[in-house]
């Protein structure tokens, strides 16, 4: 009680005496100066890259209007532009990518965390994040002299043969297209998904989990019922993260698309992404109408990620709500 | 226990008072620093105004020191110019720093005058050159192949003509032992495996040099179709850069592809005969495509505007093609305009074992007369020309 009165009550403790006065003046007002404007250089960042891409595709959006989106002629040499194949290829290779990789992640992090002897799980873990650290050229070279062949020589064939009649399994069997991108694209995004989705479910409380256990239940009950629950808002926040990867990703897509600027339902077929056409056309496009169709590719890009990480926030804040409403 | 509760009392107090005193600190330092100006510390002041200044210098030209040369584009001619570099740096102190950043890139650095030079492997046109007061000549010259893997099929054995070719390439003929092909392969057992075009995926020299010979030869082809880095293809599979190209052609059976010499030579791929404009069969090499360069006639196009196909001449490879180098008309310092000229004649001179080791054609010598003359008339500073 004595000692309180004798401290001046604006004056913080030891900040005021440890630091000379000259830097206790600017250090602070300095540190949050810097704070904010790291913080809102992120939003300044998103908004100048809007302004530029709309700016530089001026020629292309007065060109060719709303039509360029669901026209897939692409003819440079009449400067007649489409951005339908890239759309769709995008999207299509990017929902295959999805379908392989969802459940494959899932399972290994379930695996990771659940079942495997922790030691192993360490190795297996460091691994995971080994591959996700690989460059994405990497994983195109890969595609081309490895993955190619071999889809063309057996795993197209194959599934032609014998599941010819889905019209998805059909083109000319070469293993360069669509299926092969969304095969590269599933093992770029695998390890990523699985390292978050395995940070998300070790923060499930054991307490929890055990409380499940003492119930009687399986481990398939208390890791479907505890541990997925408990986890996912984080799992579909993971799988965000792959989806963005994966719509944005270049150079292993470039490699294997053969970038056919057409619509086609078969897998087997040339395909081409909107990053693999900018990746192929960018360096060599010299006219200023193909320049401007290039980066109003990128603007549709921006506006599709912006869109699904609209429909993500959105969703991640329904499943908080009726997940907080059952608790 | 009484202490204890206002020592945490006091504690909150000085936080509040803290949260609270900060943003009027913050107002009064910023205050303080619009008045002392120059001091770089204050928020108020260097704070706001470094981001601008930054963003100033950060479009600045690449600085241009007194003995180096700038250029950039073709990713073609970059093993050339590279080589080139190191040995005249060897003999005159220039230092040449080229980006081989792609045709396109090299065409709009040299039209935002970032560069000393840029380099294009498809010419541009007259017009373009005039709207952007640019001059060009050719660096270099090349040969585009038709690699192929055809079982049974040995190295050069293979006969195709323009018109074949431009048919396999539309997807007319699908199947190698096609009646057209059968007829210009007498002697050759033919499998009845079906053909893979491969293509470039990007936008690239070597297919504008390709597309521009099918165009020449067939009209088909060239209503259907047309020529340019990138075309609409009617068929076939593409891959990324030559590479691309060359690992599909050797991976898939029954497949043909066009891939620049080198790529041909190092991959160790059979390469097909074609006919050429004089009726004669020809096999690609260095010698056949001097031939070609020979043999056209620069003088009869401006701003020498040509694709080296279809050439006349009985040794003539038929699809060649130049890369070209563009420069500003009108140069801002003589010297430095003359210093990129004086590489380049050096090159042609005396850089001539150095591009056949590397599988470029050297400019013949008429041409070069040519081009020299062509830096004398259009290169000016000042209103005066900078060469010789």
């Amino acid at each position: 009680m004595s000692a309180i009165p004798s401290e001046a009550p604006n004056r913080p403790r030891g900040v005021a005496t440890a630091t000379p006065r000259g830097a206790r003046r600017f250090a602070d007002p300095l540190f949050h100066l810097t704070v904010r404007l790291a913080a809102a250089s992120v939003a300044v960042l998103v908004v100048a890259i809007f302004i530029v891409l709309v700016l530089d595709a001026r020629l292309s959006i007065r060109t060719f209007g709303l039509k360029f989106l669901w026209s897939d002629v692409w003819l440079p040499t009449n400067h007649q532009f489409g951005a339908l194949s890239s759309i769709y290829g995008t999207l299509v290779s990017t929902a295959i990518a999805m379908a392989i990789a969802t459940p494959l992640a899932l399972v290994i992090a379930l695996l990771l965390v659940e079942l495997l002897h922790p030691a192993v799980s360490r190795v297996v873990g460091t691994a995971i994040e080994l591959l996700a650290a690989v460059p994405s050229i990497i994983y195109g070279m890969w595609g081309l002299f490895v993955l190619a062949p071999f889809m063309g020589r057996h795993v197209e064939p194959w599934l032609s043969a014998h599941l010819g009649f889905i019209p998805v399994f059909s083109g000319p069997p070469l293993g360069i297209g669509m299926l092969t991108a969304g095969l590269i694209l599933a093992l770029m995004i695998l390890p990523f998904i699985t390292a978050v989705a395995r940070d998300v479910l070790r923060m499930v409380p054991q307490v929890t989990k055990e409380a499940g256990y003492g119930m009687g239940s399986t481990t398939w009950e208390v890791t479907r019922k505890v541990s997925l629950r408990y986890g996912l808002q984080g799992i579909i926040g993971a799988l965000f993260l792959g989806l963005g990867r994966a719509l944005g990703e270049t150079m292993a897509v470039a490699f294997v698309a053969g970038q056919l600027m057409q619509v086609k339902v078969g897998w087997f077929w040339n395909m081409n992404t909107i990053t693999s056409t900018l990746a192929n056309s960018f360096t060599e496009a010299s006219d200023k109408l193909f320049l401007s169709v290039l980066i109003e590719l990128g603007l549709i890009l921006f506006a599709i990620t912006v869109t699904i990480q609209l429909i993500a926030q959105v969703w991640l804040r329904r499943v908080g709500r009726s997940l907080g409403s059952e608790r | 226990m009484k202490e204890v509760r206002w020592a945490t009392r006091t504690r909150v107090a000085a936080l509040l008072i803290l949260v609270l005193a900060l943003p009027a600190l913050a107002a009064i330092l910023a205050a303080c620093g619009s008045s002392s100006s120059g001091n770089a510390t204050l928020p108020g002041n260097g704070g706001t105004t470094s981001p601008s200044a930054g963003a100033g210098s950060t479009f600045t030209v690449p600085p241009r020191t007194s003995n180096a040369i700038i250029g950039a584009g073709s990713t073609f001619a970059y093993p050339l110019y590279s080589k080139w570099a190191s040995e005249y740096q060897a003999v005159s102190g220039v230092n040449l720093n080229y980006q081989a950043i792609g045709s396109g890139g090299g065409i709009a650095q040299i039209e935002a005058k970032t560069v000393d030079f840029g380099a294009s492997d498809a010419p541009l046109a007259p017009a373009d050159l005039q709207a952007n007061n640019l001059v060009q000549f050719p660096g270099t010259i090349g040969g585009v192949v038709l690699a192929i893997n055809v079982g049974g099929i040995g190295q050069g054995q293979l006969r195709l003509t323009g018109p074949v070719l431009a048919k396999v390439y539309l997807g007319q003929i699908t199947k190698w032992n096609d009646p057209a092909i059968a007829a210009l392969n007498p002697g050759l057992k033919l499998p009845a495996t079906q053909i893979t075009v491969v293509h470039r995926s990007d936008g690239s020299g070597t297919s504008w040099i390709f597309t521009n010979y099918l165009s020449a030869i067939s009209p088909d082809w060239k209503n259907k179709v047309g020529f340019g880095t990138e075309v609409n293809w009617p068929t076939g599979v593409g891959g990324k850069g030559s590479a691309g190209v060359a690992a599909y052609v050797q991976q898939i059976n029954g497949s043909i592809g066009y891939v620049e010499y080198a790529y041909a030579l190092q991959n160790n791929m059979n390469y097909a005969q074609l006919q050429n404009k004089a009726g004669a069969w020809v096999k690609p090499s260095l010698a056949s495509f001097a031939a070609a360069a020979a043999n056209a006639n620069w003088a009869k196009v401006p701003d020498f505007d040509l694709a080296l196909v279809n050439e006349p001449g009985a040794t003539s490879w038929p699809i060649t093609g130049a890369s070209f180098v563009l420069m500003q008309k009108e140069q801002t310092d003589a010297a430095r305009g003359k210093m990129v000229l004086k590489f380049f004649d050096w090159g042609f001179k005396n850089g001539r074992a150095a591009s056949q080791s590397l599988d470029y054609v050297p400019l013949p010598d008429k041409l070069v007369t040519l081009v020299e003359h062509t830096w004398s008339t259009s290169l000016t500073a000042n209103g005066a020309p900078i060469w010789p």
